[in-house]
């Protein structure tokens, strides 16, 4: 049986990659079990410069699912190469996936180069869901022209894969996605949070201070499967399909709707072994399921 | 961190919207007082994370209050279902930063996360003051609990129901003192209050809503003294000195 997946010439031991914001920097999961049985991990998302993020209230229940707004709190770029990286590498020896965040160009550019050369990252995932802060707040993902400028712009900077991670808060992801191809992108995540919000009727006033936040869980599945088998049917770029996966059942959906690999979010949240456990059923499904090789399926439908 | 199956052992309102929930199963990952445990409830996508009160070898209780639509489920748990749960959460209290005689201040369901660490601390042999605050007497526990412990008690209420009429800093101006270290935890405006009021060092136990209840989302991230701090895992107990009000 075949559970090993291929991005761009990296060869993941299986498809299962916790999203970027619901794993840390991958140390403190070490300590609830062996992560040397996850495909890749994708980091927390960083900044140029170190992040508080929002105020808290950060987090909110919701039917199937969570809001977030933490904010994209992190220590920063050079903390993440100098000490974050290197202390996950130490420990693991699977595919290190550094997020990258900014809210400008040229934010990006010296984010991605930083990480780009530190030796243990073996992908760039670019998260384009940040306010422009040169283009009137509106995140770079939301717009064609900009998602490709922005990809332009570390991939000039990279030596390393470059996935783009699509914000589904858009009218034509596809179109999105064929921008980011043409740009030069290796490959694509998606999606992101769908732009979400609760009220807390007794304080009438938001659940988060930050007013809006992310909505994951399972109960965006059908969005992300929907958005990922566009993507895949628009472009022939690999995709790391991500957003309300809980279990194998849901990783196979997940890569017939197109996806190579597939993150797990928030379901971290609800039981931090949720990956691990996603892992050791994949095998039995793909028995039941009578799939030899997991790459056998992707895309199929 | 631990994640296991318990069973319900009791489930039962103890005060004004306030249930003690006594559960079986392994306790070896709870190390100290004041930390906590994430209770998966079916019917919310996140868990609840609620202080341990009290455990033994193999059996572990919680005190919540019904606040909202988990606590509104649990609260319906009966006796010999099965709970999921991950335990040994968050720091705890330090009982070394003690010497001799600590001041323990609560107000409310605050009078929870202490217990254990009052405990701890009598084992010590230290010598602890329990200050109990509340809205009213409806709302009164754990008062019989921790004098059984040995602790001095005293209580103020917001209506003169039991104890004295007023708020805990008006029972700890009617102390004598003597105290080296103390140890708060209840509603902010009330820690705030202690912490200014107590010129001795002491530790604070914090509350946030929380995502994963185990350091990995940064969803409970609060500002210290000392950085950025994620409540569940950097805390939930911090020094007073490290606490940004």
């Amino acid at each position: 049986m075949v559970t090993s997946v291929n991005l761009c010439g990296i060869e993941l031991r299986n498809p299962v990659v916790p999203a970027s914001g619901t794993f840390g920097f991958g140390l403190e999961a070490s300590s609830f079990y062996d992560i040397n049985c996850l495909g890749g991990i994708s980091l927390k998302g960083t900044t140029l410069e170190a992040r508080f993020g929002n105020e808290c209230p950060r987090i909110a229940e919701c039917p199937d699912g969570m809001i977030n707004s933490v904010g994209l709190q992190n220590p920063g770029v050079k903390v993440l190469v100098e000490e974050k990286i290197p202390a996950l590498r130490k420990i693991y020896g699977g595919v290190v996936i550094a997020n990258v965040s900014g809210f400008s160009i040229e934010e990006y550019e010296k984010c991605c180069s930083a990480v780009s050369a530190s030796p243990d990252v073996d992908i760039i995932e670019v998260n384009v869901s940040c306010p422009n802060v040169h283009g009137g707040g509106l995140a770079f993902g939301t717009d064609a022209a900009t998602a490709a400028q922005v990809t332009r712009a570390v991939k000039r900077v990279s030596t390393k894969p470059v996935f783009i991670k699509l914000s589904p808060n858009v009218t034509d992801i596809a179109a999105i996605a064929r921008a980011c191809e043409e740009a030069g992108a290796d490959g694509l995540t998606l999606i992101n949070t769908i732009l979400g919000m609760r009220i807390d009727i007794r304080r009438r006033k938001p659940v988060v201070a930050n007013r809006y936040g992310g909505f994951s869980g399972r109960a965006v599945l059908p969005v992300a499967l929907r958005m990922v088998n566009q993507v895949h049917n628009a472009c022939s770029l690999p995709i790391m399909g991500c957003g309300g996966v809980s279990c194998a059942s849901d990783v196979v959906e997940m890569m017939m709707a197109g996806a190579t690999a597939v993150q797990v979010g928030a379901e971290n949240l609800r039981n931090p072994m949720a990956c691990r456990d996603i892992v050791n059923e994949l095998p039995l499904l793909m028995e039941e399921l009578h799939i030899e090789n997991i790459n056998e399926i992707i895309g199929i439908v | 961190m631990r994640q296991g199956d318990y069973t319900i052992l009791e489930n039962s309102r103890i005060a004004s919207r306030i249930w003690r929930m006594t559960l079986s199963g392994d306790t070896e990952g709870i190390l100290r007082g004041g930390q906590f445990v994430d209770v998966e409830v079916d019917g919310c996508f996140l868990r609840r994370p609620f202080a341990v009160t009290d455990w033994t070898k193999d059996t572990l209780s919680l005190i919540y209050k019904v606040v909202g639509q988990g606590t509104e489920i649990m609260s319906q748990w009966r006796e010999g279902s099965s709970v999921n749960l991950l335990t040994g959460l968050g720091n705890g209290f330090d009982t070394s930063l003690c010497r001799k005689k600590a001041l323990v201040v609560c107000g409310g369901i605050g009078a929870s996360p202490a217990f254990h660490l009052v405990k701890e601390l009598i084992e010590e042999g230290k010598e602890v003051t329990v200050v109990l605050g509340y809205n009213n007497a409806s709302e009164l526990i754990l008062f019989d609990e921790y004098r059984k412990l040995g602790a001095g008690v005293r209580v103020a209420t917001m209506d003169g129901s039991v104890g004295i009429k007023g708020l805990v800093t008006d029972v700890i101006d009617t102390l004598d003192g003597g105290y080296d270290f103390f140890y708060t935890c209840g509603p902010k405006v009330m820690m705030e209050a202690v912490c200014r009021k107590l010129d001795i060092s002491g530790q604070v136990s914090l509350e946030e809503r929380m995502g994963c209840g185990c350091g990995i989302c940064f969803g409970c991230t609060c500002h210290t003294a000392d950085g950025p701090k994620r409540v569940c895992f950097d805390g939930p107990v911090f020094k007073k000195e490290d606490v940004i009000w």
